[in-house]
């Protein structure tokens, strides 16, 4: 297990360099000189030719992501052009606002999810079975943000009962596990687990109705086994996969919230990447882009590991 | 006798394994020093457990995999060398007919246009390769009017291998290859499908080379058998003497493990003992002997090399080869 | 004398025999959610295509003294919008952009990455892991944030969403190709081909190709109702069209701030995304079906 461990972690490597250098080329993808990609409009001389030597603009490319690295792997990403700020700490303050964003929508998506996947995988073939899997479709053709703006048109303008944006008083950066804050949740999270609920519907229900369909089932039901124990099988068979798939969708969710937190306004790393591109802040666009892409890496690497755990048909050799 | 129609020299295919790090070098030797010649106009059916590298030595001969070493040599000559048979002739002189009915062929063809691809291939023009491909089918016993134009997945599994046959028949070859040709099929369509191969080899004049691990279908249509495990060659004779006096103790376990209605044919050979051994690391010397009942000491210190017994009857095992060191081969020697 | 054909082989219809695409055809024709749906996406394409003489007015022109009517008002069967242009015709025209900006990115990378993944199942070996390899390295970002980070860098324009669109989509497709290809090109009718002598090229065009090119065009298919989501979603951040062009993510932006106004004529364009995007989907599904009752 620990080879295994050790050869998985092997493997990220070069993933994770590759990554690096994609999220590196971004400046160099912007039109106009590098330079005045970092450079705030309003910088000294003194100020440019100091950032100048620290990029290394002025040597070859190889060279400027060696250097790139060195300083990213210490955790300095930068100053961002807009704030002033380093892009680290801006980074810092959104992160966890977006984990707490992720997670909700996880809670919700993968519940739900799980129960509606699990019925419609029982009663495979039903008319149960059909509208679950036509929530499913449609769960995953809706364009997320725009329900987004359907929920604060219904709950927000027509009926008032939540607030259309924000994460709550105090700002960015303080949350607090209160009904204020919670109020603030409740939108954006449902919003943003539509997505998931579909995927692991549809992920599950296909797993629970192959697995109650293959011989082993009909052996157990012939020896007399409960419903309740039965259930269990499934469960243990279904688990591995559905873990899997889950962990990579939680991976999208802190990934891919941009959307959903430009709609609510919710001071994210989404909403981050949103100020940046549009002040064209590209030393904080170039961080937050790294810090999201490696925690999707690393939770990658966390699922397969977890999966090869739990499944003992894969060979651990 | 004039010289054979084809010779194997000492094939060798090893595959390499990926995983375990800590052995040395991973391989397995799918086959290891196989030689064996195929006179023509003869069956030479090939038997032997899954494993023991009759697929891979069919696929070596076709070229469709690369030896590691050893020589393949037609009339005389050999194959893929210089001065010696060029590869696509090899290619027009060989052909196989595989197990799979379905995967052997290319579900979105008509079976004309499948028949038709090789002569195609080789330049036969579109109208000439079509005649060719509805004589053929007239003589797989399929109707060209009805059959041509069909697909696949519109046929039975027979038909499916009649088809397959008249596809290896497209280049006219000297020498088909029939790997577990009608095992996967139901027994009655079998017979039929095997009476259609022995008419075809006497009506073309053909050499096969029949794989099988059906002990009955082999003895049925060979004129001569080789019996092969973890890539060597065991046994290899008239089939007479294969099924009637064997010499090697596992073509015996194979023998005495066929269901016979025959009161009399009650054998009373021991059944095979022990776990099938690693391909990767095959006991030394002999390599059956873990599971011999005959095993002595000599069985692992030598490998045995396959001796002539009878004419045209070899067997690579010390207890049938007289002067090896073992027991029972001086008490042949004593008997004979 | 051969054996005549065997009586027990069960009897073949004399009728005519079908190719594979007409009986994938005939089964999708029965299918009727997904002729629905190609019905759906034909009027609103064909909408799209023809919108001078479809829209009532144009699309460009509105007054602010119109802005924000309701769904309903006089002259404006959908209301207008926040500068008084009229909401159908803008939403009728808007399927031009939204439609090219969803659909073509999937094309580009149906190309490109079908290419990329046929070749390296075909070929196998290292070509084949430098291939899949590279492709990994862009799958390694989720795909809303690998869009936004290339469209940020290039710039806002569509012609740099649709680059960034292109790229999100080609690792899927080619891992999708390059799987089937290696599954095919296992088979062996291919092997038998090898062994009659054929040459590669021959071998991909009559055997590989057509077993190979159904299966990534169904999963392409269904990309493509992604592909309206995010292309939308990437004009929604202001990373695709600009205004004044009518498209309909982009009008969801525009219209944000007047949900408070006029909350439904807001939702509208949104409305008609999902209505693309779901058909797609239920379309891709049914294709699906029909070309898997074949083995």
């Amino acid at each position: 297990m620990i080879a295994y461990l050790l050869k998985r972690l092997g493997l990220v490597v070069p993933i994770a360099l590759a990554v690096s250098v994609v999220c590196f080329a971004l400046v160099y993808l912007a039109p106009g000189d590098p330079l005045s990609a970092v450079v705030p409009s309003d910088a000294s001389k003194e100020m440019i030719e100091e950032l100048k030597k620290e990029y290394g603009f002025d040597k070859p490319i190889p060279v400027q992501y060696a250097i790139w690295l060195g300083r990213t792997l210490t955790g300095n990403l930068g100053q961002s052009i807009a704030t002033g700020r380093p892009v680290a700490a801006e980074i810092g303050n959104a992160i966890g606002n977006t984990l707490i964003l992720a997670l909700a929508a996880s809670l919700v998506g993968f519940t739900l999810g799980a129960v509606l996947g699990t019925v419609a995988g029982y009663f495979s073939g039903s008319w149960i079975d059909k509208v679950v899997s036509a929530i499913a479709v449609a769960g995953v053709s809706v364009p997320h943000y725009w329900l987004g703006m359907v929920l604060v048109i219904v709950f927000s303008v027509i009926l008032g009962w939540l607030p259309a944006m924000g994460a709550g008083p105090g700002g960015s950066g303080e949350w607090a596990w209160d009904a204020e804050h919670l109020k603030h949740l409740v939108l954006p999270a449902i919003a943003l687990s539509v997505i998931p609920t579909s995927i692991v519907t549809r992920t599950i229900r296909a797993l629970v109705a192959e697995t109650l369909s293959k011989e082993f089932v009909t052996a157990l039901i012939a020896k007399g086994l409960r419903q309740g124990a039965i259930f269990m099988h499934v469960v243990k068979n279904v688990a591995p996969t559905a873990l899997a798939v889950m962990g990579v969708q939680l991976g999208y969710l802190m990934g891919g919230s941009i959307l959903i937190e430009t709609v609510f306004s919710w001071p994210g790393t989404g909403f981050l990447l949103n100020t940046a591109i549009f002040q064209r802040d590209v030393p904080l666009l170039q961080g937050t882009i790294l810090v999201l892409a490696m925690f999707f890496v690393a939770l990658n690497l966390l699922v397969d590991v977890v999966q090869t755990a739990l499944d003992p048909r894969i060979r651990r050799t | 006798m004039s010289a054979p129609l084809l010779q194997v020299v000492d094939l060798v295919k090893r595959f390499p394994l990926k995983a375990a790090p800590f052995r040395r070098r991973a391989v397995v030797h799918a086959v290891d020093g196989v030689s064996f010649d195929l006179a023509a106009g003869e069956t030479l059916g090939i038997v032997g457990e899954s494993g023991c590298g009759k697929s891979t030595t069919a696929r070596l001969l076709m070229h469709l995999i690369e030896p590691d070493e050893g020589r393949i040599l037609l009339d005389g000559r050999e194959v893929g060398r210089p001065n010696g048979v060029p590869m696509a002739a090899a290619r027009r002189a060989m052909q196989m007919v595989f197990q799979d009915s379905f995967a052997s062929l290319n579900p979105r063809l008509t079976v004309e246009a499948s028949i038709a691809f090789a002569p195609r291939v080789h330049g036969v023009a579109e109208p000439e390769a079509r005649a060719r491909a509805q004589d053929l089918l007239r003589k797989v016993g399929l109707d060209p009017a009805r059959f041509a134009a069909r697909y696949p997945h519109e046929l039975s599994g027979g038909q499916r291998q009649r088809i397959n046959i008249a596809r290896a028949l497209a280049l006219q070859p000297r020498i088909v290859i029939l790997d577990e040709a009608v095992s996967a099929l139901d027994k009655s369509v079998e017979a039929q499908v095997l009476n259609l191969l022995m008419d075809l080899k006497r009506e073309l004049g053909l050499t096969y080379l029949f794989i099988s691990h059906d002990l009955n279908v082999v003895q049925y249509v060979s004129d001569r058998v080789m019996v092969m495990y973890l890539g060597k060659v065991v046994e290899i004779g008239p089939v007479e003497r294969i099924y009637g006096a064997t010499a090697h103790p596992y073509t015996r376990a194979l023998l005495s493990a066929m269901p016979t209605m025959d009161p009399a044919h009650r054998t009373a050979a021991p059944p095979l003992q022990g776990d099938p051994p690693n391909p990767i690391d095959p006991p030394s010397g002999c390599r059956f002997r873990t599971r011999c009942p005959f095993a002595e000491e000599v069985c692992a210190a030598r490998e045995p090399l396959l001796q002539t017994i009878d004419p045209a009857h070899r067997v690579a095992c010390h207890a049938a080869a007289a002067g090896s060191g073992h027991s029972r081969a001086t008490a042949l020697a004593a008997a004979a | 004398m051969s054996a005549a054909a065997p009586s027990m082989d069960f009897p073949v219809a004399a009728a005519a025999a079908q190719g594979y695409w007409q009986g994938v055809f005939r089964r999708l024709l029965r299918d009727k959610v997904a002729v629905a749906c190609a019905l759906v996406l034909l009027a609103i394409l064909l909408a799209a295509i023809f919108a001078p003489y479809v829209a009532p007015a144009d699309p460009a022109k509105g007054s602010i003294l119109k802005r924000l009517q309701p769904i309903g008002a006089e002259g404006f069967p959908l209301g207008s919008d926040e500068l008084g242009r009229d909401m159908l015709s803008r939403l009728i025209y808007g399927g031009r952009l939204s439609l090219l900006m969803g659909i073509s990115p999937v094309v580009f990378a149906l190309a490109i990455g079908g290419f990329l993944g046929i070749v390296a199942g075909f070929v196998g070996g290292r070509l084949n892991t430098l291939i899949m390899r590279t492709v990994d390295v862009f799958f390694a970002f989720p795909s809303v944030l690998l869009a936004v980070a290339i469209s940020g860098a290039l710039g806002a324009g569509i012609a740099n969403a649709l680059i960034a669109l292109t790229i999100v989509f080609i690792p899927p497709i080619a891992r999708v190709a390059e799987s089937v290809t290696t599954q095919v090109r296992g088979l062996d009718f291919v092997e038998a081909a090898r062994a009659s002598g054929a040459g590669a090229f021959t071998i991909i065009r009559v055997h590989i190709l057509g077993n190979v090119l159904g299966p990534i065009f169904v999963y392409a298919t269904s990309l493509v109702s992604v592909s309206m989501i995010l292309a939308a979603g990437l004009s929604f951040l202001g990373l695709g069209t600009k205004p004044p062009d009518a498209e309909w993510g982009l009008m969801l932006n525009t219209l944000r701030t007047a949900i408070y106004i006029q909350p439904w004529v807001a939702a509208l364009p949104g409305v008609l995304i999902f209505v693309v995007s779901i058909s797609f989907n239920l379309l891709s599904d049914g294709l699906r079906s029909a070309m898997d009752v074949q083995r």
